[in-house]
């Protein structure tokens, strides 16, 4: 702000510090998502006898993995203003390639680390595209989306790979012991708590905001920009790879078509979990329960015998509500403060 | 920030593959002990009553495919016939992965017999497996799930009596006297080439002696090609009586061209297709009758298969058999497969019962 402020601007700014929380700040939209993760669980573990079992929520967590997994860079992303819409494709490419090495005779632990550096490098391209031609990440990633998925089919054509180690499937299956909670969403709640201290309690995750709400402003208040976004693309190609692997392992099943469409219902959690398409704007904690609340209500909806159509119905629904609900819930606190900056406009 | 966090993922990614390229887990190293499965101890009793109220559950390979809903509808109103509860559930895509989450729902909902028509064979073996763990029997019918994660198999048509019967239609269609072509998918198709084989057998037989099969072209399953292909063997032997595509690109696509050209009424074109791409051949006469197994038959009979499994009358051994309501009694065969019969003879008369 300049030194200089006018009168006239700075007291309304001076209001807003110092009045009691307005009520509509409690319409965030992440802490509503949470109450109906809440509401879900609880309605379901009363309505449904077979949900709130171990065995269940077992099945549903794993269920999750490589959503909730690559939903972690995804909320770095979007919340700096870009998108990875590539990363079902790098899944994809990576469980072709996890196939079709495991076939020609490599060790598991050989793979998966090349595996690693193939998502690296797939993440790498995105953001070159995005960062040294200044392409929108949309547009780039939507051609690499169809490009990584292309050459998966090269890669493994349309055959399929099975019969992995019996000792890595279990490590993609089973639960931690004496928990419901699968390896790979153990491993997830990690990750979590490392994104979330990165996003909400370091510089990289304030220069992450300021990049999203105003690039340009954050550039000349010396954040490399380009630097950062470059690293975001390069950790989500490697989350996704890695998630490659999760799911190669998971399903027993190397296939070029593995994870198609996936990326949809990552940014759906997303958007869900109330990060801001726009960017600049959202929680890590938001998306957490965004991801668990499409992946519970999923599983109590078809405990419940419900259609697949109505499924989607629902899911579609919930997220125009969360995108719709924080712009409505802006636009009424804008209004207010409005009224109470002019109270003579009105009248 | 600089590049250097890059960096330092590369190197690292680069020193944990040297170090684990020392050795590790690998195709040939690892052994897999997953034949433990089906092969269960229990003993069947083929005199055991058919239980009442079995639940029973159709995954098909995606819901809302006109031909997956005839098969489930079939095997429902089958299950109401023993008393039984069923339904469908699936996915909307039938991508390989999507059946798995409902096979883990119908595991929590304790069903009796999961019946599924597989998308991958291998991904969904765990989940299977699990099922039966569950003491849940499973049934795989039109698309076979691996051998050790399912009890039984329902096979929709044995390749002999495909191949052998595609020349008795088009014998009779013909008069039994003239020369022949078949029109494939692609060379190195597993299916046709097994069907082709028992065709070309079946040729040699003396009341087949007045057909001369004089070529087998390839549309490649594509439809423009197979039209083509078509085209091209008709002016290499003008004299040609009669085509067979022994599948359903094919068969549509000759037809197509056969009905559009001077030879319509002196071609006679039969194969494997389906009622709802076939009818107004049939109608305009281009295709006097064609084959295709009756999806209807295929459901009722792998709900029965469900619930003498459920009921312990079978346990999915060889040379076990079952009663399989109106179709009558079924013996199981090798690897636990159950063949549905010869294939239904699709013509004018009985076209317009079918929908798929």
């Amino acid at each position: 702000m300049a030194p200089e402020a006018p009168a006239a601007e700075a007291r309304p700014v001076q209001a807003r510090a110092e009045a009691p929380r307005p009520l509509t700040r409690f319409i965030r939209w992440d802490v509503i998502v949470t109450a109906l993760l809440i509401v879900v669980f609880a309605g379901g573990a009363l309505g449904t006898s077979d949900f709130a079992t171990s065995d269940n929520l077992a099945f549903a967590l794993d269920d999750l993995s490589e959503i909730a997994l690559i939903a972690l860079p995804m909320t770095l992303l979007v919340v700096a203003a870009e998108v990875d819409l590539s990363v079902a494709s790098v899944l994809g490419l990576c469980s072709a390639l996890f196939g079709a090495l495991w076939d020609a005779g490599w060790a598991i632990e050989t793979i998966v680390p090349l595996l690693l550096v193939v998502g690296a490098v797939a993440g790498l391209v995105n953001g070159l595209l995005v960062t040294r031609l200044g392409l929108p990440s949309l547009a780039v990633t939507i051609g690499t989306l169809t490009l990584y998925r292309g050459l998966a089919y090269v890669v493994l054509g349309t055959k399929a790979v099975a019969q992995f180690p019996q000792n890595y499937a279990d490590m993609a299956t089973k639960t931690v012991p004496g928990t419901p909670i699968p390896y790979p969403f153990a491993l997830f709640i990690l990750l979590a708590i490392v994104t979330a201290i990165v996003l909400h309690a370091t510089g990289l995750g304030r220069a992450l905001f300021a990049i999203g709400a105003q690039e340009e402003a954050a550039f000349f208040a010396g954040i490399r920009v380009k630097r950062i976004k470059l690293l975001l693309f390069v950790v989500s190609g490697i989350v996704a790879s890695f998630a490659g692997a999760v799911y190669t392992l998971r399903y027993g099943s190397a296939r070029a078509d593995n994870g198609l469409g996936l990326e949809l219902a990552v940014i759906a959690s997303v958007l869900l979990g109330g990060v801001d398409f726009d960017g600049g704007k959202g929680t890590l904690g938001g998306v957490v329960a965004g991801v668990l609340l499409i992946g519970l209500l999923r599983n109590l909806l078809m405990l419940r015998d419900v259609a697949t159509e109505i499924q989607s119905i629902v899911t579609g629904l919930l997220l125009i509500v969360s995108v719709l609900t924080p712009r409505i819930a802006a636009k009424v606190r804008e209004t207010r403060r409005h009224h109470r900056a002019n109270p003579s406009a009105s009248s | 920030m600089t590049m250097r966090p890059l960096a330092a993922v590369a190197i690292a990614a680069a020193l944990s593959i040297g170090a684990a390229a020392c050795g590790g887990t690998t195709k040939n190293s690892s052994s897999n002990d997953s034949k433990a499965g089906a092969a269960s101890s229990a003993k069947a009793d083929p005199n055991a009553p058919l239980k009442k109220g079995l639940k029973v559950a159709f995954l098909p390979k995606q819901v809302n495919n006109p031909y997956e809903t005839i098969v489930d509808n079939a095997g429902i109103a089958g299950a109401k016939e023993y008393g039984g509860e069923a339904k469908e559930v699936g996915p909307s895509d039938a991508s390989a992965s999507s059946q798995i989450s409902y096979i883990n729902t119908l595991i929590q909902q304790r069903m009796d017999a999961i019946l599924i028509a597989a998308n991958d064979p291998n991904a969904v073996c765990g989940p299977l497996k699990q099922a039966m763990s569950h003491k849940i029997k499973v049934v795989s019918y039109d698309s076979d799930a691996s051998k050790d994660c399912r009890n039984v198999f329902i096979n929709q048509a044995s390749s002999e009596e495909i191949g052998r019967s595609e020349i008795k239609v088009i014998s009779d269609l013909i008069g039994g006297k003239g020369k022949i072509a078949i029109l494939s998918a692609t060379a190195n198709a597993t299916n046709q080439n097994t069907w082709i084989g028992f065709m070309k057998d079946e040729l040699k037989k003396p009341e087949y002696s007045g057909l001369q099969l004089v070529k087998v072209a390839y549309g490649d399953d594509d439809d423009q090609k197979s039209f083509q292909q078509t085209q091209g063997l008709l002016q290499a032997y003008p004299d040609l009586k009669g085509i067979i595509a022994p599948t359903t690109v094919g068969i549509a696509a000759a037809a197509r061209y056969i009905s559009g050209s001077k030879y319509k009424g002196k071609v006679a074109v039969s194969g494997l297709g389906t009622p709802n791409q076939m009818r107004k051949f049939v109608k305009d006469g281009t295709v006097g009758k064609f084959e295709l197994w009756d999806p209807k038959n295929l459901g009722y009979l792998a709900s029965y298969a469900a619930a003498a499994l459920a009921s312990g009358q079978i346990t999915g051994a060889e040379g076990e058999k079952f009663k399989a309501g109106k179709l009558g009694e079924r013996t199981i065969g090798k690897d636990g497969e159950v063949i549905l019969g010869p294939p239904t003879v699709f013509d004018k008369s009985n076209i317009d019962n079918y929908n798929f």
